[in-house]
């Protein structure tokens, strides 16, 4: 076949020039066969499947960015949630588990690992309420861990006892890792409609229907969608939803193609491509950038939502075409830190968390990577991460919380946490008391869209 | 995937003797040129490659860090890539 030198040619400039890349390969280890009632061993056999499993996996990814001249930015691991295979541990021992995660991440050479996570959508075990207990320390002491709760789905509801502990377990993550900005919490997530084959840190973990081991690939490519939209001649915006999703289509490709040889060389089953434009913080690859090409002054202001869900839903018609694995997330990621126009919108005060949330009813994951001030408190963290559940529940889709009450900063001051998490200005929360609703124990029932059997 | 395709891209500022040194790299490590086209917009040369390699034990590594030096010899831009991430990405 013909390859076209304009093709050839196009490609190179998206790699070279607009910041295309595949985000992460995600190895997913199924942790089952780990179980044992004794701590030490369990954390040898944790040790040893993982490392066992991934000690190949940089080297080939290398490999195959090599092969191809398509850069590989992060290689990660998910495991089978800790909390189903850990019920019977103490709280300390639940902290040593995570230790041994983050020893197999540092010797294998990955960037994280996660799956430090609970499943209490409906109700918690005394296994799950441990391991939550034990998720400040761990993630203290840790570098690599990467922890998720699960407190709402379509399914069962909301579970707001779980929404109410996971305030204060946020607080107090912050508080520990209080001299380094409270990165702490940057590396949890709460979610409503967590899917089990989501290669995104911080809330990966490998889904208990999963196979034993499982490649998963996520794809950036916002620098690629951004420039292809400007190229255009005053397009109308059915041009550019349809510009979107034949961009959408190559970057997907890409990843599919990228994540089979990799699972081949590997010998492990090759799991999902997550069609995700997520952003970073280099100038040029910002999903707040795509929206401002389509005409708005800055994110933020009326009609981001309107152009979010133009963006996000072409996203998915490329990708979709472009795989027959689509799956993890899949769409437009929002999170604050990590993009840089998203960081300045924030500062020039387009962009607040009253329109962030409403974002999130559109976009692929939820509030993202938000920093607010170090004072505020748990009962209105728990309220900021109820409503977004309440948005993923009643949509049938997955949201998500990553909120950082930054220890001692702010409104308006700026956390810094370098790499891929970007930095962040602090933003205003609601001064008036959730305390009375978030108090009320219980659960959210299941909405009437769960009846669909 | 088995084929054992390349496409190679030079661009750089044009000047005597690119085409004869890259081959000559291509030459050593038995790789042979399947097609090539080669062009010049104002002084911009570019220069595209397929290429095979039928060598079992081909040394990827090698090859590139190869044609690596011979780009910086040269003072122009060189990539070695699998063909299949070109007809994957824009082929249905």
């Amino acid at each position: 076949m013909f390859i076209h030198p304009e093709e050839i040619m196009e490609t190179i400039q998206m790699i070279s020039s607009m910041n295309l890349d595949i985000r992460t390969v995600t190895m997913g280890i199924n942790l089952r066969d780990c179980a044992h009632p004794d701590i030490d061993t369990f954390n040898d056999n944790v040790y040893e499947k993982i490392t066992h499993r991934a000690n190949k996996l940089v080297d080939v990814a290398d490999e195959v960015e090599q092969l191809y001249g398509v850069p590989i930015i992060n290689k990660r691991i998910s495991v089978t949630p800790i909390a189903t295979i850990a019920e019977t541990f103490t709280q300390e021992e639940i902290v040593s588990i995570a230790q041994t995660l983050d020893r197999a991440a540092n010797d294998i050479g990955v960037d994280f690992i996660g799956g430090f996570t609970a499943l209490v959508h409906k109700g918690m075990t005394a296994g799950d309420r441990r391991l939550i207990n034990a998720i400040p320390e761990s993630l203290a002491v840790t570098e690599k861990v990467c922890s998720s709760v699960n407190v709402a789905t379509t399914k069962a509801g909301i579970n707001m006892n779980a929404v109410h502990l996971m305030g204060n377990v946020i607080k107090e993550t912050a508080d520990l890792t209080r001299d380094r900005d409270g990165i702490g919490c940057a590396k949890l997530v709460v979610f409503a409609n967590a899917p089990e084959d989501n290669p995104f840190m911080a809330g990966a973990f490998h889904g208990v229907g999963e196979a034993d081991c499982v490649i998963n690939v996520g794809v950036s490519g916002p620098g690629v969608v951004n420039s292809a939209i400007r190229d255009l001649d005053n397009p109308d915006l059915g041009e550019i939803a349809e510009c979107i999703k034949k961009t959408a289509f190559k970057i997907t490709r890409m990843g599919e193609m990228t994540g089979r040889e990799v699972s081949r060389r590997l010998e492990a089953d090759f799991g999902v491509v997550d069609l995700s434009l997520a952003p970073t913080p280099e100038v040029g690859d910002s999903v707040a950038a795509i929206l401002e090409a389509m005409g708005l002054e800055s994110c933020g202001t009326h009609g981001t939502t309107a152009a979010l869900a133009l963006l996000n839903d072409a996203v998915k018609k490329g990708g979709a075409m472009a795989s027959s694995s689509v799956g993890g997330l899949s769409g437009a990621f929002i999170p604050v830190s990590e993009d840089a126009g998203m960081i300045e919108a924030v500062k020039r005060g387009s962009l607040k968390l009253d329109k962030l949330e409403a974002m999130t009813s559109v976009c692929s994951v939820g509030l993202d990577m938000i920093a607010v001030p170090g004072d505020t408190s748990a009962s209105t963290i728990s309220a900021i991460m109820a409503d977004e559940m309440a948005i993923g529940m009643i949509n049938r889709k997955t949201t998500a919380v990553r909120i950082i009450p930054a220890p001692g900063k702010n409104t308006g001051d700026i956390v810094e946490y370098g790499g891929l998490l970007g930095s962040c200005p602090v933003m205003p929360v609601h001064k008036f008391s959730s305390e009375g609703f978030v108090k009320k124990a219980g659960r959210i029932p299941a909405p009437i869209q769960a009846l669909t059997n | 995937m088995t084929s054992t395709r390349f496409v190679i891209t030079v661009i750089g500022i044009d000047k005597v003797g690119i085409v004869a040194h890259i081959t000559n790299v291509l030459a050593q490590f038995e790789v042979n040129i399947v097609d090539i086209s080669q062009t010049i917009m104002e002084d911009l040369f570019t220069m595209i490659m397929l290429t095979e390699s039928k060598e079992k034990g081909f040394d990827l590594d090698a090859f590139q860090d190869a044609i690596n030096a011979a780009g910086d010899e040269l003072g122009v831009e060189i990539q070695v890539q699998k063909d299949d991430v070109f007809r994957f990405m824009h082929r249905i």
